[in-house]
Parts: structure tokens; sequence; C-alpha cells
């Protein structure tokens, strides 16, 4: 059993470098997401205006950014391989959960680097100010890692249909509703509190979300990889 | 190891594919699968290899008295076909890296260069798969696919976009596969057809 986990993670972190190697060469995702947030981020700061959205609404819109341009890019971890045949070869040398867990830290790793280049943008361009740093901080990581899991997920779903596009952004809101309405309260009272223990049942939610999700695609992702 | 392919069906809706197909292999033997085309040889390669689910019938890998968890089949197949590709953003390097350290092999680089030599791929390990001909393609699937020592090898349309120099270097793998291990090829050439000590007709 352990060497089976061990493998698991091996074959998971080779994928992962693979499709690092893979996307800084083309720059597929990468491009798609960040073009599409600093877009949004534009069209937001014009529409908006600096001074005149209150706090919430402008934690609710930095939440709106993050999920859409997640949705522009995450999907391409999937769809890349279908599109290009790659899927069986992939499906030749890997474990369906080997592959789930490398195309989920990959996921993740984009939305890390989108936040780390979005969410100081954001700050600055909204005049966007948080109390409790280290709770919003703990509320971005467990919001990413919420998303990156039912965002990977869900491409892998849609990857065999024919409109993907249009599919990952609907099929995705009703799986990542729970991780951006605890996202947006979680970076409300982070604008006002310091204390961890003030959004302590948003972190417990974004935390659990992201446990049940991991665990329930692990246990069916086989089914939709091999279907 | 042996192969046990049980009263193979396979429906897609409504359309029957395949029905009741049963062969064993066991190494050195080899095999051609024939049939028109449409008939459902590449269907019949896939169940094979794992890649698609039969709707009836069951695919056995035996080694000793065990049978092999799918998992494990997949080390001990090479399967060559033209529905695999190779990442193409990639170098053939490092294609074959990934492949070679998922399948665990060891001796990665010289393994690479000696598949590479035999299927005179040399001087091009550092190039994107993209900058590859059809024909250097199908000579690195090769590479792909024996980089793991393969106990059986599956090829699918064997010969296709080779030139004759690539076609004889394919014979000499064939020949040399069907010495100790599983040789399974789908095909209707002629010249690929003499490989296969028997046939196994499909017809849809």
């Amino acid at each position: 059993m352990e060497i089976f986990r061990l493998k698991l993670l091996h074959d998971a972190w080779l994928i992962f470098q693979k499709d690092i190697r893979q996307e800084f060469k083309t720059r597929y995702s990468l491009n798609a997401i960040f073009l599409f947030a600093l877009v949004t981020l534009v069209a937001v700061s014009f529409s908006i205006g600096t001074f005149t959205a209150s706090a919430d609404i402008k934690s609710a819109l930095l939440w709106i950014i993050i999920f859409f341009s997640a949705m522009s890019g995450l999907s391409h971890i999937f769809v890349r391989e279908e599109e290009k045949h790659t899927a069986d070869t992939l499906k030749l040398v890997a474990q369906p959960t080997g592959i789930f867990l490398g195309k989920f830290l990959f996921n993740l790793f984009l939305l890390f680097v989108l936040e780390l280049i979005i969410v100081p943008l954001y700050f600055a361009v909204m005049n966007f100010e948080v109390s409790g740093v280290a709770v919003f901080i703990s509320v971005l990581l467990l919001g990413s890692l919420g998303l990156s899991a039912g965002a990977t997920m869900t491409a892998a779903i849609i990857s065999k249909a024919s409109a993907k596009g249009a599919l990952f952004a609907v099929l995705s809101f009703p799986i990542l509703l729970p991780v951006i309405v605890a996202g947006i309260n979680g970076t409300k009272i982070a604008v006002k509190q310091v204390a961890f223990a003030e959004a302590g049942s948003e972190l417990q939610m974004l935390f659990a979300y992201s446990v049940v999700v991991i665990t329930a695609a692990i246990l069916l992702f086989d089914f939709v990889w091999n279907e | 190891m042996k192969l046990i392919v049980e009263k193979i069906g396979k429906n897609f809706g409504e359309k029957k594919i395949l029905r009741d197909i049963s062969f064993e292999l066991s190494p050195g033997k080899s095999a051609a699968i024939v049939g028109p085309n449409g008939s459902g040889k590449t269907t019949l390669v896939r169940i094979i290899c794992g890649l698609i689910r039969p709707s009836a019938g069951k695919v056995k890998y035996i080694e000793g008295n065990k049978q092999i968890v799918t998992q494990e089949f997949y080390k001990a197949i090479g399967l060559v076909g033209p529905y695999l590709e190779l990442y193409e953003e990639l170098t053939a390097r490092e294609n074959l890296m990934f492949f070679a350290k998922m399948k665990r092999v060891s001796n990665i680089s010289d393994k690479i260069s000696s598949l590479m030599e035999r299927l005179n791929l040399t001087g091009q390990e550092d190039d994107q798969v993209r900058t590859y001909s059809s024909g250097m393609c199908q000579r690195l699937k090769y590479v792909f696919a024996l980089i793991g020592d393969p106990k059986i090898l599956i090829l699918d349309e064997p010969t296709s976009n080779l030139d004759s120099d690539g076609i004889d270097r394919v014979y000499d793998i064939m020949n040399e596969q069907k010495k100790n291990n599983i040789l399974l090829i789908a095909t209707n050439n002629q010249m690929d057809l003499q490989y296969g000590d028997f046939q196994i007709e499909v017809t849809s």
C-alpha cells in the first residue's frame, strides 16, 4: 500500500513536471489566464471607478475575476491531451489517480502564479485594503485549492465534449459556487478583522470543500478518464 | 507472461462492432488481427491495451499463475498505433525521458540512445517532435513502445508512413519480439501478415 502511494506521487510529480515544461514552451494556458485576468481587471476598474465601490463589492469582484480567469485556462490541461491525441499515450503509462493528482498540481500552480500577479495589481488599481493579511492569504490559498480541485475534475469531464469552452464554465459554476461564496465572505472578513477566529467558519468550509472534492475526484476519476 | 482474450464484444450504441473474439498468446507466439476497414481491428487493439472497456468478455494478462492488475500490465505493453501521439511541443528526448521515468526504466539515457540508433533517429533527439516528418514520428513511436522492454508488443498498422529502410527496421524488431515475447499486429498488409503465427479475423 505504501509503495502504491509512493508510485502515485511519483507519477503525479512527473506529470506535473511534464505539464510545466509543455506550458512554458507554448504558454497556452498562461496567456489565456493572464490576458483574461488583466482585461477583466481593467474593465472592472474603469466601470466601477476607484473610490465608489465598497469593500464588500471589491471583495466579490476580486473572486469573480479569479473565477473567470481560472475558467479561461484551467480546462486546457485535459482539453490539450484530447485534442492533440496524447490522452491515450498518457493512459498507457500512468494510473488515473496519478494523472488527476499531476493535473491538479499543475492547475494549482497556475492559479497561484495568477494570484501572485493579479492580486497585488487588484489592490493597487482598486485601492483595496485588508486588515487581516494572514486571514486573506489563508482564504486565497484554500480557495485556490478548492477551485483547482473542482476545475480539474470538471476539465476531465468536458474534455471529450464538442463545446468544451462553454461547458466548462457552465458545469464548473455550480460545483465551484461554495468556494466563491466562502472566498468572498472570507475576504470581506479579512478587510475588517485581523483575528483568524473571525473567519473560522469560512476557512473550515474552504478546507472541508477541498478535502471532499479531492477525495471524490480520486475515487471517481478512473470512470471519467476511461469512459 | 500470457495474454488471454475471452469472448470480447464491443457495441457502440446499437451498433455491434465485435462479437465473441477469443484467443490466447504465450511468449514466443505472434498473431495478426485482420479484417476490412471498419471491422473493429483498432477497437480490439484498444480493448486489449486497456484503452477502452469491452461491452462483453475479458482480457487477462497472466504472469506465472497470477492475473496482473491494470496498472501493472501497462508496463508490460508496448503499443504503436496511428491514434497514439507524442507531445509535439517537447523534444524527442524530453518525451522519451518522461515516458521512461513513468515506466520506471533504468539506464534511461543509454536506452534512449540505443533505441534512437536502432530506428535511425540518432542526432534528432533534441529536435521538437513537431519538426518530425510522419515517417520519423512513426519511428519515434517505436522507440516509445520499446523503451520499457515490453513483454507484449502490439502494433496497429505497423509499417504505415515508413520508407523501405524504416520497414526493414520494423521487421527486425518484429522478428526479435517473436523470439521470446508476444507480438500482436493489426494489419491488412500482406508483408506484415507473415509475422503472425495465426490470424484473428474480425468482421463487423
